[in-house]
């Protein structure tokens, strides 16, 4: 592994691109795995919240939509405060794959981090792993 | 705009990154660190001796700490007054770890199998 600027991940999924797409960008879709509830405006420059039982928040900007292909949003990194510009970004593609999808996620944009706020971040992502941690232990449990 | 995505990381500028980084943590494991570091965090740079008051460890505890905290690049000694030399906290290979937990943090495991399962059951 080198420097992480970015992370990738890939799934083989047994289900059509048409559907991931819908799992990916619609408020159903995202609220049913990502989020507890989510809105999306579906365009570039669109808003999108996703929210989890608990308050917990993020507020995306959709950046990219080539149905069914590839779908990016900009989103905030939690440890910065509320009205910090900087965002990580987020590209899912969708590729058939026999008859079903290989969907890659690539989110870019750690090394922008910022020098003064090592505390903060420390702190909030101990907190943040221990609060996801648990929801989505709970999420699997009620699945 | 996308930011954009850098394929390919120099290899050797990556293993200085990845050693960086294990200082760091290695560093910030220790409570009594912890507490040096938050002090000069806080109240910019002092002596050992400063140190050594304020918290509830000896000097020669501190100085074997500050010694580490220097080796992994985390404090630099400068000379004070009356050749006292004083300890100021370098925040630079913080930058680094940062980076390492910011990447970390954003798990997309759990969200990626969440999503497989959420169309697995609509199936």
């Amino acid at each position: 592994m080198g420097f992480p600027d970015h992370i990738k991940r890939t799934v083989e999924l047994a289900h059509p691109p048409a559907k991931v797409w819908a799992a990916l960008t619609t408020a159903e879709g995202l609220g049913a795995w990502f989020g507890d509830v989510a809105t999306i405006d579906l365009r570039p420059g669109g808003g999108a919240q996703l929210r989890w039982t608990g308050g917990y928040r993020v507020d995306m900007r959709v950046e990219r939509v080539e149905e069914p292909a590839v779908f990016g949003f900009t989103w905030q990194l939690h440890e910065l405060s509320e009205d910090d510009p900087r965002r990580t970004y987020v590209e899912f593609t969708l590729e058939p794959s026999g008859t079903g999808t290989r969907l890659t996620v690539i989110e870019t944009g750690f090394a922008q981090l910022p020098e003064d706020t090592y505390r903060k971040a420390f702190d909030g992502h101990t907190e943040g792993w221990r609060r996801e941690l648990g929801e989505m232990t709970a999420h699997l449990d009620a699945a | 705009m996308p930011p954009d995505i850098r394929a390919s990381a120099d290899i050797r500028a990556s293993a200085d990154i990845e050693a960086i980084a294990e200082q760091v943590f290695t560093a910030l494991a220790d409570p009594t660190r912890r507490a040096i570091l938050a002090a000069l965090a806080s109240q910019g740079p002092v002596t050992a001796t400063d140190l050594a008051a304020r918290l509830p460890i000896t000097r020669q505890a501190i100085a074997k700490h500050l010694a580490l905290l220097a080796e992994a690049g985390l404090v630099t000694a400068e000379p004070g007054e009356r050749r006292r030399v004083r300890y100021r906290l370098r925040s630079v290979p913080m930058q680094v770890a940062q980076q390492f937990l910011a990447v970390l943090a954003r798990d997309w495991d759990g969200p990626l199998g969440a999503l497989k399962e959420h169309l697995d059951r609509g199936a």
